[in-house]
């Protein structure tokens, strides 16, 4: 085991941004965090990293806890922060040389990994540059080669590819699955297509809580077949705040949000399970509270529809 | 250790890659060669006074400026994330920092003693007394740094830290000039809380423990004060 969380919470004030997670990571395992922004990835991150204390619960990182041995987490662990902050004043072999000493590399290795991870990461062509002259790209590589520099047994990358454009995205992601073999690898995205580039599993978070958990085929094939309809009403009448309820009452149906709202009329999103076809439940329904039907649509889910459905509100 | 050394260095480094600390050294001999020269030229002493009183005033402003972007240009890029997350200890961090601004204010000293050499060619002059005073110097430069660096730990604004650390310091420099207004009582406690009083106590030539302890402890508070500060974003 890698990494362990049981029953962690952190509250900023009053407000919970995590509410009691608990999951295990095995040695070797790509972990994608998926979520919408604001929904405590980060916030977990910064937990793992020693970073922040929970308010309650406990992690353990290669069996060391993160509260009361933080120096053996973190040299166990290579940290991207999101926005990957750098000093852009320093050139790229200073600032790695810099890494490397606080990450306590011995004096007589730096200098060999400092080639090692200058070729893994490609920086070999800018590496006598300030990082302020170099591109977003490049600047990442930097970032990803300053987490590696000591050889962690866990990589934890917070939105690794986030403000790239489509092909350094690429360029990243190929290098964060070539670096991260042999290599416990948690990662943080809202971009679906990503955990399904790199991940072997995917933590979905929402709200400060996991709301699914398993590898990206795991996931559609569980939720897949689940039936998703969509649904536009007219506004008036008696559509009020029970009208959900109402719907969710009908006998298959597990989950019902508002996608939308303008002056004229509402989108709903339900979910109903497996193999089911309730449309004429839902017409009858709409026509007992004498509402006006301006839409309804039924597909089977994509991990896409999962995602979206499990983070809306 | 080896971590404190690591970043003082690059600390350091740092600052002599920028033009800053090139200009913030020729600005501080500017003003101390002024009044080095009217006092030996204009008025025909030969004596480190009129530089030696005045270097604690450019103090004032010098090393709140020094010291203002220590933490709070690493909170405002969020590197200090990068470097509390590195197995070094906070304190690590905080020693590198003071000790990198402490010695760009004892390199930026350093220059004035041509003016002491030019002096002994001229005529006599108190050695033991200079000296003193150069070791006041370094001591109160570097009790600022501390109130510097732990302002700079407040806020990701330089131009803030800037001026809280400029506060702390205008203060305690100031309490002593207002004694006399104060009653007695309360005179003789804010007359040792004052930097000036154990400045011109050591620039006399006398190294005082209780001056050396008096300096030591307030720096060793304020940079206590910047542990818990860092230590806040936990709480």
């Amino acid at each position: 085991m890698s990494i362990k969380v049981e029953n962690l919470t952190k509250y900023y004030g009053n407000h919970p941004a995590v509410k009691n997670i608990s999951f295990e990571i095995n040695t070797g395992e790509i972990v994608g965090f998926l979520g919408p922004n604001g929904a405590g990835k980060s916030t977990t991150m910064k937990m793992i990293t020693t970073y922040l204390t929970p308010t309650e619960g406990k992690i353990s990182v290669e069996g060391n806890d993160t509260e009361n041995d933080p120096k053996i987490v973190r040299a166990k662990i290579g940290y991207l922060p999101e926005q990957n902050p750098l000093y852009l004043d320093m050139n790229v072999l200073d600032y790695l040389k810099y890494a490397a000493k606080l990450e306590s590399v011995p004096k007589e290795k730096i200098s060999s990994a400092l080639n090692r991870i200058i070729k893994d990461c490609g920086l070999d062509e800018v590496k006598h540059m300030d990082i302020g002259q170099l591109s977003k790209g490049y600047r990442q590589r930097v970032g990803l080669a300053q987490a590696m520099i000591h050889d962690p047994d866990v990589l934890i990358l917070d939105e690794p590819t986030s403000g790239l454009d489509p092909n350094q995205i690429i360029e990243i992601r190929n290098l964060i699955k070539r670096l991260g073999k042999q290599k416990t690898l948690i990662l943080s995205t809202h971009i679906l297509q990503e955990v399904q580039a790199v991940c072997d599993r995917v933590l979905i978070i929402n709200k400060g809580e996991i709301v699914a958990d398993g590898s990206p085929d795991e996931l559609q094939k569980k939720f897949q077949g689940q039936v998703l309809i969509k649904l536009t009403v007219k506004k008036g009448g008696e559509l009020n705040g029970k009208f959900e309820s109402e719907i969710k009452s009908i006998p298959g149906i597990e989950k019902i949000s508002q996608v939308s709202e303008d002056e004229k009329q509402l989108r709903y999103e339900i979910l109903a399970s497996k193999g089911s076809d309730l449309r004429e439940a839902i017409f009858n329904k709409l026509v007992e509270k004498k509402l006006t039907l301006l839409e309804l649509y039924q597909e089977t889910t994509s991990l896409e529809d999962i995602f979206r459905e499990l983070t809306i509100k | 250790m080896q971590n404190i050394l690591t970043i003082t260095t690059k600390e350091l480094r740092s600052f002599f890659t920028s033009p800053v600390a090139y200009i913030i050294i020729v600005v501080f001999l500017a003003i101390t060669g002024w009044f080095f020269t009217s006092t030996l030229f204009v008025g025909g002493f030969v004596t480190m006074r009129g530089v030696l009183d005045m270097i604690p005033f450019i103090y004032l402003f010098f090393i709140p400026a020094i010291s203002m972007r220590t933490l709070s240009e690493e909170k405002k890029s969020g590197t200090i994330e990068l470097l509390l997350t590195k197995p070094i200890s906070d304190v690590d961090i905080i020693l590198g920092k003071f000790f990198s601004v402490l010695t760009l204010a004892i390199i930026t000293l350093l220059p004035t003693i041509v003016y002491v050499i030019m002096l002994t060619m001229l005529g006599p002059i108190d050695p033991g007394a200079i000296f003193s005073a150069y070791i006041g110097l370094i001591l109160m430069s570097a009790l600022y740094i501390s109130i510097g660096i732990f302002s700079s730990s407040l806020t990701e604004n330089q131009v803030v830290a800037f001026i809280i650390s400029f506060l702390f310091v205008f203060i305690l420099f100031m309490l002593n000039k207002v004694l006399i207004f104060l009653p007695t009582s309360l005179a003789t406690i804010l007359e040792y809380i004052g930097t000036d009083y154990h400045f011109s106590s050591i620039a006399r030539g006398v190294i005082d423990s209780r001056d050396i302890i008096y300096y030591l402890s307030g720096i060793s508070i304020f940079l206590l004060l910047t542990k818990l500060s860092l230590e806040s974003r936990k709480w």
